[in-house]
């Protein structure tokens, strides 16, 4: 038997007081496709970061082929037969795509020669794995498949025998999706190695060969993807079985709280990403909005915080919100009761160089309880942050710490406190749970529900469709701009609401 | 304006207009790999000290201009210490360089030749001299081209040449080579360069260098061409103004020696305000006229004639995700 | 965990920058051919060793805080306002108006006038590379570059053609009315029985300008105003999610910086030089810089470095005047400051956070 692609052995580097890799083997074979899935922070990236030169391991050696292999930058990797397509593609966005594929690989000095020989070399390998991109177009203006393509097409032309795919689906359609891992088998019928990093169990069962499981910085297991099964990989990414559902009682809604009828918006490049998107959201029920990233749900929660200007019309228990102008902002929305955990909360929900107390008030720091007169009551607004410290559990309990010394897990919590407690008509809240520790994402769809428990609206969006599944009443799918289907929670399952996602067309197709 | 008159503004024009562009292409290539550089006037005023003093003092005006280089170099090793090794804020770095050159220039003119922070008059082999092009003499009387060769054309010192020369030059290395690739490259996304196995370090350390020595042949021909010995602040803002061209030209070559040559052109009609007063029949203010090129710039950056758009990643000092 | 305590990232890093700054001045001193500690001796005893060192050393350091403050609230909103020199010389311009168009009674209602003048010329000066900045997205650094350059020749257009009075030959304005003139630090200690030099030119206006380190303190840290700024300042994506608008902020934000910096024109063009005269800001706008660098844009730390500046200002008038080190040396000084505290401040920080993460790892361990 010949010798493996890829041989780890004793891998661990630490940032800091951090350990993100502790002492991993792994070792995958020629000509195979080998996923590594874990919880976001489980090491997976950093692990394929180490060895494609992009940090230096602690400890630990490499064997490529069987040889022991120093890779100390991402050249000696490239040397080495390796190609990596990062989560962010790492594309020149105003050069060609041929300006792209021959960016550090050029024969000699002169750029003429190398880009006659690349666009030739771009045919041959566009034939061979049906990898057809046009040369000439600029990356800004091609789609993101496209744009992966491109990737791809970076490492084959650089002649790696090793393909490391980092959350290459998360920016996909299921049908782009698809059309990847085509490729990808494809890729490694011709002999070449694919490893995929993913935290998606379904893209593990549908793709891969083999696959190890990340917890925590340590390899838990490696297993033939035959021979297990989601639950099993589920059980070992989180060290214990999960309670995919959320206990809570059935929904008992009243009155329609928010109303949005029509809305649309354009960006500043003139693409349309809200195409005329309705909905209802009643008192006491979660609304959840599934869909693959991309197809309008951060548009939607942005224009319905104030932070992004839209056509149609919107009305919060039956008065007018306005979308243009002065009043369509996030200071407005929150007088009117609606209260935004946003997608992001390190570059929106949070000012990160803030103390916690500073950051209690973010949002709502003209709240006459914060204030005195001309000047802001800094005391009375410590006092509040402690009581929610205390209520949320929130650790480090030090409300002089700034927000960028808390876990992601403690973040999100002093997010969804200063959001939640003060009783909002309508909670807005975006990947509640992204980069959050289990025990923190228990607590948090806890408290989502508690809330809709005493009647008020919760708008859910969530790229995670387990999540949708356990903790909405009723679920709306977008799918490029567009609400593509709604459906009652407890009537539907992850295939038809991935129809939805995909855009295959509602009601008239069944 | 009598067509000689014109011949004669043009040619202080094209005289004016070599420092800028010089100073032009050097922040053009640091800013297309992504450091933005408002310390060009410093560096051209070490330049111009320090080549006037080893003109004067060696009497080898080509020594001059080594040393104008190296000091200009010295500069910009500084600033790219600052802002690529210790990706610090390079519009501080910048700032902080005009200030040092401003003030050592002085301190080091004064220690040395004790005559108020200059140095001493140049001449002879001191200076470089007008070179008058082939067959000038011959074609003279020619008329219409013959003026527009031998006066206009012809007698400029070498480095107006050179100057002229490296804007092919830089549109050449910038389109048409690996190293123009890369560093166009790394303006705009450094982690694309990283991951495709490039330094993304030594690629902005070589642009800084390339700005160097431009700022360098620069502040050289202040001291040694245009005039004859250093006076303090003798860049006269001329950096900034080369900065202004930059963003005028939105970061491209060509466009790089339309503008200098138009802020060139309003520098030498500042010179003479009795040819714009004949010529629209009111007296314009002199200050107004110097204050113009920087009014264009501003109207530019306000976006209302096309927008300038820098290199996405300038500015921002590199640092790997993780 | 923080990297390091908080009183390293205030205090320690400053001083070890300010220390290299210091002691790379006194190479430089000493290879010019002078002697560092005789030059610095010389500096004390010219800058504090009197009360007219004294006195001038505050009237620079007025000036100094002003600017300095100026950068500062600009910082706060993430601006790096390099337009202070301009915007000092229209507020020059607006004192000037102010004081010469009309015959004060008294010089508290002048002062008044004139405060107001400064800061309006001076705030309308940086509005507009504010509002381009806001609406058009155009880069502050560069416009208001420019606009010093705009200011300039403005300033030199109205002294020659407009205010300069008839026959005058140097471009300067009349000499400003007896009513304007402000009580200086002499007069004002002179009540209280206390000697103060009567030839130093330290005036009201250094009480006004630590009076505007107060409110600026009340406002950055203690205002929802200030919040909202450093908000914005910290993190523009956030900013827009809280409903702060990113245009209101840019423009009251330049608009307080341009007017504290319009506000220096009452110590050197009213409290001083009483008339206007070119280049009458000397270089302030950008020592300003520093001073709000080193200051850690803090006001209190902007009073201190704007004290220290002050210092330097004198002391190197001082060493000018009787050593053959020119005035230069300030500006050389300046610069290594503005490097030290500024651009290479990671040179300073990273081996004394490495430092304070092995004393840590110790403790744990």
């Amino acid at each position: 038997m010949s010798a493996p692609a890829i041989e780890l052995k004793g891998i661990s580097k630490s940032f800091g007081p951090v350990q993100a890799n502790k002492d991993i083997s792994l070792s995958v074979a020629r000509g195979a496709i080998h996923g590594i899935i874990g919880e976001n922070g489980a090491g997976k990236s950093t692990l394929m970061s180490i060895l494609y030169g992009f940090y230096k391991a602690d400890a630990g050696e490499i064997f490529i082929g069987g040889q022991k292999t120093e890779i100390p930058d991402s050249q000696a990797a490239i040397a080495a037969g390796i190609g990596m397509v990062f989560q962010h593609f790492k594309l020149v966005e105003n050069f060609t795509v041929l300006e792209n594929v021959v960016l550090g690989a050029e024969d000699g000095w002169k750029l003429g020669p190398s880009l006659r020989k690349a666009r030739q070399e771009l045919t041959a390998l566009a034939k061979e794995y049906e990898l057809n991109v046009d040369p000439d177009a600029v990356i800004e203006e091609i789609g993101v498949g496209m744009q992966q393509r491109v990737e791809i097409l970076k490492a084959l032309y650089r002649k790696a025998d090793i393909l490391i795919l980092d959350e290459p689906t998360g920016v996909l359609t299921p049908t782009e999706a698809d059309q990847l891992f085509r490729i990808l088998r494809r890729l490694r019928d011709e002999g070449k190695t694919i490893i995929l990093i993913t935290h998606k169990l379904r893209e593990i069962m549908d793709a891969t060969d083999t696959v190890s499981v990340m917890r925590r910085g340590k390899m838990t297991a490696t297993v033939k993807t035959a021979e297990t099964n989601p639950e099993q990989l589920a059980e070992l990414m989180v060290g214990r079985k999960v309670l995919l559902q959320v206990e809570k009682t059935p929904a008992k809604p009243g009155d329609v709280v928010l109303s949005a009828s029509n809305l649309r918006v354009v960006d500043d490049a003139g693409v349309e990403r809200l195409r005329g998107v309705s909905l209802d959201i009643r008192a006491g029920e979660i609304l959840g909005i599934a869909g693959v990233a991309g197809n309008g749900q951060s548009e939607l929660l942005e224009v319905l915080g104030g932070m992004q200007a839209a056509e149609g019309s919107l009305t919060l228990n039956g008065t007018d919100l306005e979308l243009v102008g002065p009043q369509a902002n996030g200071r407005a929305r929150r007088a009117r009761g609606i209260g935004h955990v946003p997608e992001d909360r390190q570059r929106e929900g949070l000012i990160m160089d803030f103390h916690a107390w500073e950051n209690n008030a973010f949002g709502y720091h003209d709240d006459p309880a914060f204030n005195t007169g001309l000047l802001m009551n800094n005391r009375a607004l410590r006092k509040d942050t402690e009581k929610k410290i205390a209520e949320y559990d929130i650790r480090p309990a030090n409300a002089w710490l700034t927000a960028k010394n808390f876990s992601g897990g403690n973040q999100q919590k002093i997010v969804v406190a200063r959001e939640i407690e003060r009783s909002p008509d309508l909670l807005l809240i975006g990947q509640p749970t992204r980069g959050v520790d289990i025990g923190a994402i228990e607590f948090i769809h806890k408290q989502i529900v508690a809330l809709r428990d005493a009647g008020k609206a919760v708008l859910l969006v969530s790229v995670e469709l387990d999540e949708i599944l356990g903790l909405a009443d009723r679920i709306a799918v977008m799918f490029d701009g567009r609400i593509m289907g709604e459906r009652d929670a407890g009537a539907t399952d992850e295939r038809e609401l991935g129809l939805l996602m995909a855009g295959v067309t509602d009601e008239g197709d069944n | 304006m009598d067509f000689l008159t014109l011949i004669q503004v043009l040619d202080s024009t094209v005289r004016l207009a070599t420092p800028l562009l010089l100073a032009c292409l050097a922040g053009l290539f640091s800013e297309r790999a992504g450091i933005f550089d408002i310390g060009l006037e410093g560096k051209m005023l070490v330049a111009a000290m320090f080549s006037a003093a080893i003109a004067y003092t060696s009497g080898s005006v080509w020594l001059g201009l080594l040393a104008g280089i190296a000091s200009s170099m010295l500069l910009s090793g500084l600033h790219g210490l600052a802002s690529i090794t210790f990706r610090g804020n390079q519009l501080i770095s910048g700032v902080a360089i005009n200030f040092l050159a401003a003030g050592m220039t002085v301190l080091v003119a004064q220690s040395w030749f004790g005559q108020g922070g200059r140095t001493p008059s140049l001449f002879g082999g001191a200076r470089f001299e007008p070179i008058t092009l082939p067959f000038a003499d011959s074609i003279e009387p020619v008329p219409f081209i013959g003026p527009i060769y031998s006066e206009l054309l012809s007698g400029h010192s070498i480095l107006v040449y050179v100057a002229l020369f490296c804007v092919p030059a830089t549109w050449w290395i910038l389109y048409r080579t690996r190293f123009g690739l890369r560093l166009r490259a790394v303006g705009e996304n450094p982690a694309a360069v990283d991951t495709a196995g490039i330094s993304v370090i030594g690629l902005r350390y070589a642009a800084v260098c390339i700005c160097g020595v431009l700022c360098g042949i620069a502040g050289a021909y202040l001291s040694t061409a245009l005039q004859a010995g250093f006076v303090k602040d003798m860049t006269a803002g001329r950096g900034f103004i080369a900065l202004a061209a930059l963003i005028f030209a939105k970061w491209r070559p060509w466009y790089a020696l339309a503008a200098c040559m138009l802020f060139g052109f309003l520098q030498a009609l500042a010179l003479r305000p009795d040819l714009i007063e004949g010529l629209i029949g009111i007296p314009v203010q002199v200050q107004l006229l110097d204050a113009l090129p920087y009014v264009l710039t501003v109207v530019i950056l306000a976006g209302f004639v096309g927008k300038a758009i820098p290199p996405r990643a300038g500015g921002e000092p590199y640092v790997k995700e993780r | 965990m923080d990297k390091m305590p908080n009183w390293a990232d205030v205090v320690l890093v400053p001083l070890i920058s300010l220390f290299l700054a210091f002691a790379l001045s006194g190479l430089v001193i000493l290879a010019i051919g002078e002697n560092p500690l005789e030059a610095l001796q010389m500096m004390v005893t010219g800058a504090l060793g009197s009360t007219y060192g004294w006195g001038y050393t505050l009237y620079y350091a007025t000036n100094f805080m002003f600017t300095g403050l100026a950068v500062a609230v600009a910082f706060h909103a993430r601006l790096f306002n390099i337009g202070g020199e301009g915007q000092a010389t229209l507020g020059g311009l607006g004192v000037a108006l102010v004081c010469l168009s009309f015959e004060w009674p008294h010089w508290t209602l002048a002062l008044i006038a004139a405060m107001a003048g400064g800061a309006l010329f001076g705030a309308a000066w940086a509005a507009i590379p504010a509002w381009l900045q806001a609406k058009r997205g155009s880069h502050i650094v560069i416009t208001t570059i420019m606009f010093n350059f705009i200011a300039a020749a403005v300033l030199n257009y109205m002294l020659v053609n407009v205010l300069r009075p008839d026959g005058a030959m140097d471009p300067a304005t009349a000499r400003f009315p007896e009513g304007t003139n402000l009580p200086t630090l002499h007069d004002m200690l002179a009540v209280f029985g206390i000697p103060f030099s009567k030839a130093a030119p330290v005036n009201i206006s250094f009480l006004i300008a630590l009076l505007a380190c107060f409110l600026v303190w009340l406002l950055i840290w203690r205002t929802r105003l200030g919040y909202e700024i450093r908000a914005f300042g910290h993190s523009e994506s956030a900013a827009r999610y809280a409903g702060i608008s990113g245009v209101r902020i840019t423009m009251i934000a330049m608009l307080i910086s341009g007017g504290l910096a319009g506000l220096m024109a009452i110590n050197n063009v009213m409290g001083e030089a009483e008339r206007l005269v070119l280049n009458s800001v000397e270089g302030a706008g950008f020592i300003g810089i520093a001073v709000a660098l080193m200051g850690r844009s803090h006001p209190f730390g902007v009073a201190l470095a704007a004290i220290l500046f002050g210092f330097l200002y004198q002391g190197g008038a001082e060493l000018a005047l009787f050593t053959s080190i020119p005035r230069e040396l300030i500006v050389v000084i300046q610069a290594l400051v503005i490097l030290f505290t500024g651009a290479l401040d990671n040179m300073v920080r990273m081996p004394i956070e490495r430092i304070f993460l092995a004393l840590n790892r110790r403790k744990e361990g």
